[in-house]
């Protein structure tokens, strides 16, 4: 039987045509193309690189990007896609949050005309992949840290720094860089095979399995005065572009909730102990219960902070509530189905210790539940708890 | 190569096993169940819009207008295949209860006589009503040339014929048609070299399914336009000539018996089951 999705409130009525189609189409696609083997890339720690020309010849990668090749949907069209996505694996989610919000959204805002004609079209088709270098072994939830700098020289730039816990690192073709140039984090557009640009690839991780993960090292790296991108100064910068990436996860992490919910209903139905389906008992009533009715939360909460960001009255703070709660309630749910089928939770034969596992990752990155606890602490109090 | 493709629209077919019948007996109910595009329909319009592009460079080389006959929203239907690339819509305003394959048929005339398509492609039946009509009383009603089951389409004679593939039993049969003609599509018919155009080189290998709808197509749908008629407007005044006197579920199986010996299996077999 077909996956058609939890919407106990019917939310889909909410939905216009359009994204119904979306939903529909994206969620066909993981059905057909991203399940039947995802598990096994889980497994073998490998990232699905046959399915990047079809999440192209999609459109999914920067959708919500306007020209360029790309689709120009709307805030909620991307959340589906991306909720879509993350049913099939939280890998395959990351992979296109990467490629749309953390590197053709910052080209698209803040790059040059020759830098979005450059890059976008080929990164919209697949063709092309994007990395987001930030994050430093030593600097993560304080990203104004940051060690890596950029000096001025005569024929451009040379950048000197480590990038860590970069998704797609050592397969991107071209990595967007934050880096200080004169105490200013700036970003740059560093080609792969750029002297002095190196990554090697993360090994033995226990989440994200199926999602290319690396360590970028920037040694006397010169890129020409056109690498720089020339439209934001600060941590606005790549701020911005984690608030896009944000929004998204929101949404994505339904879609793994969604996943060990049905599973585990199913898995409830079916298994029976002493003299009846353990959907019979209460305990496990009581779970199921929770769970639906926090993915029915997060889908309004999704819902309506698309709404907002397509009215342009969206805050960031508003961002972090999403993400907080909805990482932290499907992770909770993730956990709360591996209960519910017992040994067979653990196996690679259902997908919920699976889920459960990369939402540990997404639990952490992209600001973490703590660091959004904070941030939602300072907006409602005024005072900062960051320090 | 203009094709005109009617699609309709059905409960969805991955459910079907929770399609009720009404307390009364009157009709077969569907509440709560997704509507979805009939899947040989989908495949209609898969085949349609092979036939009519170069599918190496994607360029559209002919027109692809899908029609479909039911109540308002089945726009959204219409739209599903504008997404997947088809040029324009029809849909005819009529209840779901008011017509069989002939009212349907005579709605398509109607159509045919509107469009004058080169040929009229179709999905071999509907997975809800499984009547398998539509197509061949179409063709009969236009006098037109018809090949059923069609599981390979190659346009022959210049654009002015078609070479089908029919299913038939224990094997395929080629048959030759003129155009215009009416093609009712089996489910080999998106199966990679299913369909041959002239157009698009005979080593493009498409997926064995129907196409997904892009986002950009999905996009572009939006601005496609749907033509609104009703089934009295096109001036049909056809009446369903099936009846519906009753519906019922199948009864409920009886629960097994368990036997103590392969004598008394023997003997059940014998005395009751009657198959020895």
């Amino acid at each position: 039987m077909a996956f058609r999705g939890v919407d106990y409130y019917e939310i889909g009525e909410l939905l216009s045509d359009e994204e119904k189609l979306v939903q529909s189409t994206v969620r066909s696609f993981v059905e057909e193309r991203v399940l039947p083997d995802i598990a096994r890339h889980y497994e073998a720690g490998t990232f699905p690189e046959s399915l990047i020309g079809e999440l192209g010849q999609l459109g999914l990668l920067g959708a919500f990007i306007d020209g360029y090749g790309c689709a120009g949907m709307g805030p909620v069209a991307y959340g589906l896609i991306l909720q879509e996505l993350e049913r099939g694996d939280s890998g395959l989610r990351s992979f296109c949050s990467v490629q749309g919000s953390l590197v053709m959204f910052p080209i698209h805002s803040f790059g040059s005309e020759e830098q979005r004609e450059k890059w976008l079209p080929r990164l919209a088709r697949g063709e092309a992949i994007g990395c987001f270098g930030l994050t430093e072994p030593d600097f993560g939830s304080n990203p104004g840290g940051m060690l890596t700098r950029a000096q001025r020289t005569k024929d451009g730039f040379v950048l000197n720094g480590t990038k860590r816990w970069i998704t797609n690192g050592d397969v991107a073709d071209v990595a967007v860089v934050w880096a200080k140039l004169d105490g200013m984090v700036r970003g740059f557009l560093v080609e792969k095979g750029t002297p002095g640009f190196s990554a090697r690839r993360i090994h033995g991780k226990f989440s994200l399995r199926a999602s290319v993960t690396s360590e970028l090292f920037l040694e006397d790296c010169l890129v020409p005065e056109t690498a720089l991108l020339p439209g934001v100064e600060g941590l606005r910068g790549p701020l911005t572009c984690l608030n896009s990436a944000r929004y998204g996860i929101a949404w994505g992490a339904i879609g793994a909730a969604m996943a060990c919910y049905e599973c585990a209903l199913g898995y409830a139905m079916d298994r029976r102990q002493f003299s009846r389906p353990i959907a019979g008992y209460q305990l496990v009533q009581h779970k199921l219960v929770e769970m639906l009715t926090e993915i029915t939360k997060a889908q309004l909460l999704c819902l309506r902070l698309g709404r907002l960001k397509e009215s342009g009255r969206l805050r960031h703070t508003q961002v972090s509530l999403a993400k907080r709660n909805n990482v932290v309630q499907a992770l909770h749910i993730a956990r709360m189905a591996r209960d519910i089928l017992g040994a067979n939770g653990i196996t690679y034969e259902y997908p919920v210790a699976r889920h459960l596992l990369n939402l540990e990752s997404v639990y952490t990155y992209e600001g973490t539940h703590d660091i959004h606890t904070l941030i939602l602490g300072q907006d409602i109090t005024g005072i900062s708890a960051f320090e | 190569m203009k094709i005109l493709v009617p699609i309709k629209r059905v409960a969805d077919p991955d459910n079907a096993n929770k399609v009720k019948v009404s307390a009364d007996g009157s009709r077969v109910t569907s509440e709560g169940l997704e509507q979805k595009v009939n899947p040989f329909d989908e495949y209609a319009v898969e085949a349609a819009l092979r036939l009519t592009e170069n599918g190496a460079t994607q360029s559209r080389e002919g027109e692809v207008v899908v029609c479909s006959v039911g109540p308002k929203d089945v726009a959204q239907t219409i739209r599903g295949a504008l997404a997947m690339g088809a040029e324009r819509g029809i849909l005819v305003d009529g209840a779901d209860d008011a017509m069989d394959a002939n009212v349907i048929a005579a709605v398509l005339e109607k159509l045919y006589a509107q469009e004058k398509p080169d040929l009229v492609v179709l999905g071999k039946q509907q997975v809800d009503g499984d009547s398998n009509q539509v197509g061949q009383i179409l063709a009969e009603r236009l006098g037109l040339p018809q090949a059923t089951f069609a599981n390979s389409i190659e346009l022959a004679d210049g654009g002015k014929a078609c070479v089908v593939g029919r299913e038939v039993d224990g094997g395929v049969l080629r048959v030759k048609v003129g155009l215009p003609a009416v093609i009712t599509v089996d489910l080999r018919i998106v199966g990679s070299k299913a369909i041959a155009n002239g157009i698009t080189p005979a080593t493009h290998a498409y997926p064995d399914a129907p196409r997904y709808a892009s986002l950009k197509g999905i996009m572009s749908a939006k601005k496609k336009p749907i033509a609104e008629h009703t089934i009295a407007s096109l001036g049909v005044t056809e009446a369903p000539r099936i009846e519906y006197l009753k519906f019922e579920l199948p009864p409920k199986r009886a629960a097994g018996v368990k036997v103590e010996s392969v004598q008394e299996l023997v003997e059940k077999l014998h005395s009751q089951a009657k198959v020895i």
